[in-house]
């Protein structure tokens, strides 16, 4: 047994630790928030250029190894910083369903470009009335000629409105929850018919409601086996599951630390708020949440880069992400809650890891529908 | 003992909906219903149609102009009101500095401010909190030092919530500095058009300028708008903190916001075929928290009782406030939980008066999380629950 990080983890945590350092004050954040495209594209050509977008793929997609623990290392440091470049919704995710569905030469073509940080990917896989079920696909994919005709709407394109091509699951076949007869097509964003609402979201990404009004989509923009895309979209939702769990290990334990030192200088009633007991049981138990979250965040992670079958995998990822909930809840409301107002001001970084956190627990199924996949599975 | 209402108040209730079927504005209805936030003058304009009604504070002495009502009355009232969708009059003049005026301020005191806080013709904010006085509110630094006729007040006051409305502040400030420090703050009330008085913004989590500093820099204030006597504010303070927390509990409040959630969970698809109020667990969720409202509803019926046989408000009420901060933030968890990936969203002009484009989410999910963003305040502001925990602890329990 060996929990120790490896000597390329600890050269790619240390390279994300001085990135981060030297870039990412919460001032320099601020302002790539405020730009029109929401990320700082000199942050992502530096990305590129230190290897971080070749994390995700395995060796013979030309990657760095595509293990989930590396990952896990990479995430925990952006999610300390709150790093708002779309490494999850386009690298991980969207790279995640090119890898595991394209064929060699949709390989070849899309993957190098991915990690040069040339290309932009989003992925349209959630809709209205599927909450978070990736098999509810009303969005249909009609063969006509040569082209597929493509109608619906999809809820929360995370990296939406700066993608150069969306892969959207669609339904070739079978009824709205049927998991048979999901497919997955690459559509260009400029392509006719496609109605974008852009937006930021709480947490300060960039995401986008799409409406595909008959959008002809070639039939060679199809990624993989026709009406058989689900196992692959819910392996590659899985890691980006993964990912955001441990970018809010990260995030978690910014909270802890930023209010176990803010209880040590904040002086009331005579003395420093973390001189009382009763909070300090209180952060007691937030270090408690942080560190079983850091390590079911491990299981799940050395889960995937196991070989085990794939339920069990789902069952680690599930596992993660409800513990991780649970976790976001009680320690982001902690943390506000012992700094007071000042916890709830814009002002203060602490409302925005906050944010992030919460809205992590949000996406990709809530704490409530990973318990039940759990035991389901 | 006995709980039912008596037919004269099934007939008080009747008069009440009646009423706020016929009065309350509908444009401010639509504004509510479509979580547009409201201004100045929609809350100003609503106030003044209830105080036309002679139903403007239900909780002042019947010679200052409130109602006569009894316990039962007013519990009926603010649950009409809560279903009607009617905002609370803002609480900083009507139920915050006027008791304190009612109790402690002087004749003059009562003519000269009484009637224009019933008419809503003069909007009050609270100056208590300080960025270095917050739990431990008594050792706020804001100075008022005596030049003759005046005081000389300087210092800065925090979290002044809709403080950029403000014609008058009330404030404590610290007369004697060398004092034990709750024996030397006096209470003031300060004229916000007074030169020397800066108001500046905070936006909070959620992008709401909603709360103010209020920065005091030489300000003369007569020394006629002192209420009570010099370095005896705190116990004036007490009394006021007592009454924000009664005010606190929001039940009714609670119970339309909770019947809204039920609506909005059969309405939502559960991904698998049915709806969310089928889902086992989230319908166990909601039962808790009706079961905690049902609970916090008859401590505060309890309370109010008590009142109305004459006992003041006691430290039991710090009870209401955190039970009652505590269900409202659970029913924001479970209206986030709903809303699920359409939380997300911030889209805040689809909130804004004559937004007519495409609707982002179902009926207020788009605002669920921000929503629960904004009331993490409420277990923080009145007195934090922490600190009504410590109330309980010293003056319930003796401890």
């Amino acid at each position: 047994m060996d929990f120790s990080f490896s000597d390329e983890q600890q050269m790619l945590q240390e390279s994300v630790q001085k990135f981060v350092h030297r870039h990412y004050a919460f001032d320099a954040r601020r302002a790539i928030l405020a730009s029109a495209a929401g990320y700082s594209a000199e942050h992502w050509a530096l990305f590129a250029e230190l290897g971080w977008l070749t994390v995700p793929f395995s060796e013979a997609d030309g990657g760095f190894g595509g293990l989930a623990t590396d990952l896990m290392v990479l995430m925990e440091e952006f999610g300390k910083a709150l790093v708002v470049e779309p490494f999850v919704a386009g690298v991980v995710l969207g790279g995640g369903l090119v890898s595991a569905l394209g064929s060699p030469a949709q390989k070849e073509h899309l993957l190098p470009e991915l990690m040069a940080g040339s290309l932009q990917l989003a992925c349209a896989l959630y809709e209205e009335q599927g909450r978070y079920n990736l098999a509810s696909v009303a969005t249909t994919a009609h063969v006509s000629g040569s082209h597929f005709l493509v109608n619906g709407t999809k809820v929360l394109v995370l990296n939406g409105p700066v993608a150069d091509a969306l892969l959207v699951s669609v339904r070739t076949a079978g009824s709205e929850r049927d998991v048979e007869g999901i497919s997955v097509v690459m559509i260009a964003s400029n392509t006719p018919g496609i109605v974008r609402r852009d937006y930021t979201t709480v947490d300060g990404h960039r995401a986008a409601q799409i409406r595909f009004d008959n959008v002809q989509v070639p039939v060679s923009a199809l990624l993989g086996q026709q009406g058989a895309a689900l196992p692959a979209l819910q392996q590659s939702v899985d890691r980006a599951t993964l990912c955001v769990c441990a970018e809010a290990v990260g995030a978690l334990d910014m909270l802890l630390h930023k209010t176990v030192e803010y209880s040590k200088t904040r002086q009331q009633f005579g003395a420093p708020i973390g001189s009382f007991q009763a909070l300090q049981h209180r952060m007691a138990d937030m270090f408690i949440e942080c560190e079983l979250a850091r390590s079911i965040v491990m299981m799940a992670a050395m889960t995937l880069d196991a070989d085990v079958p794939e339920a069990q995998k789902q069952r680690a990822v599930s596992a993660a992400k409800s513990r991780v909930g649970k976790a976001a809840r009680k320690v982001g409301q902690e943390a506000v809650q012992l700094h007071g107002g000042i916890g709830m001001t814009d002002e203060l970084d602490v409302s925005h890891y906050f944010k992030r956190v919460t809205a992590i627990d949000s996406m990709f199924g809530n704490a409530d529908f990973h318990t039940a996949r759990f035991a389901r599975l | 003992m006995n709980a039912a209402f008596t037919p004269a108040e099934l007939e008080f209730q009747e008069e009440v909906r009646a009423f706020l079927a016929a009065e309350f504005p509908s444009e401010i209805r639509h504004k509510i219903a479509r979580h547009v936030p409201l201004e100045k003058d929609d809350f100003v304009r609503w106030q003044k149609v209830l105080h036309r009604k002679g139903w403007a504070a239900p909780n002042w002495p019947v010679a200052f102009g409130g109602t006569g009502w009894t316990a039962a009355q007013k519990y009926i009232f603010a649950q009409e009101m809560a279903k009607a969708g009617a905002p609370e009059p803002v609480p900083f003049g009507m139920k915050m500095v006027a008791p304190v005026i009612i109790t402690y301020g002087n004749d003059e005191q009562k003519q000269r401010f009484l009637p224009d806080i019933l008419a809503s013709n003069v909007w009050w904010c609270q100056g208590y909190s300080e960025p270095n006085a917050g739990s431990d509110l008594a050792s706020l630094k804001t100075t008022a030092v005596r030049e003759g006729n005046h005081y000389v007040v300087n210092g800065t006051k925090t979290w002044n919530t809709l403080g950029q409305y403000a014609d008058w502040i009330f404030c404590l400030v610290r007369t004697d500095i060398t004092a034990r420090k709750q024996e030397g703050i006096s209470f003031l009330l300060i004229d916000m058009k007074s030169p020397g008085i800066k108001v500046s913004p905070i936006y909070l989590l959620d992008g709401t300028p909603e709360v103010n500093e209020v920065h005091f820099d030489n300000v003369r204030v007569p020394v006629e708008n002192r209420i009570g006597e010099e370095n005896q504010g705190w116990t004036y303070a007490k009394v006021l903190l007592t009454h924000e927390r009664t005010n606190i509990a929001g039940v009714p409040r609670s119970k339309v916001r909770l019947e809204e959630l039920k609506a909005g969970a059969a309405a939502a698809p559960d991904g698998q075929g049915g709806n969310l109020l089928q889902d086992p667990v989230f319908a166990h969720k909601i039962a808790e928290t009706e079961i905690q409202i049902l609970a916090l509803e008859y401590a505060e019926l309890r309370a109010l009782a008590a009142v109305s046989v004459g006992k003041a408000p006691g430290p039991e009420s710090s009870i209401l406030k955190i039970v009652g901060t505590e269900a409202a933030q659970r029913i924001d968890e479970l209206a986030m939980e709903l809303a699920a990936l359409q939380g997300l969203p911030f889209v805040p002009e689809q909130f804004e008066d004559g937004f007519d484009g495409e609707l982002i989410g179902a009926e207020g999910e788009a605002s669920a999380m921000l929503t629960y963003f904004n009331n993490r305040k409420q277990s923080i502001f009145g007195g934090s629950n922490e600190i009504q925990k410590n109330i309980i602890s010293k003056a319930v329990l003796g401890l």
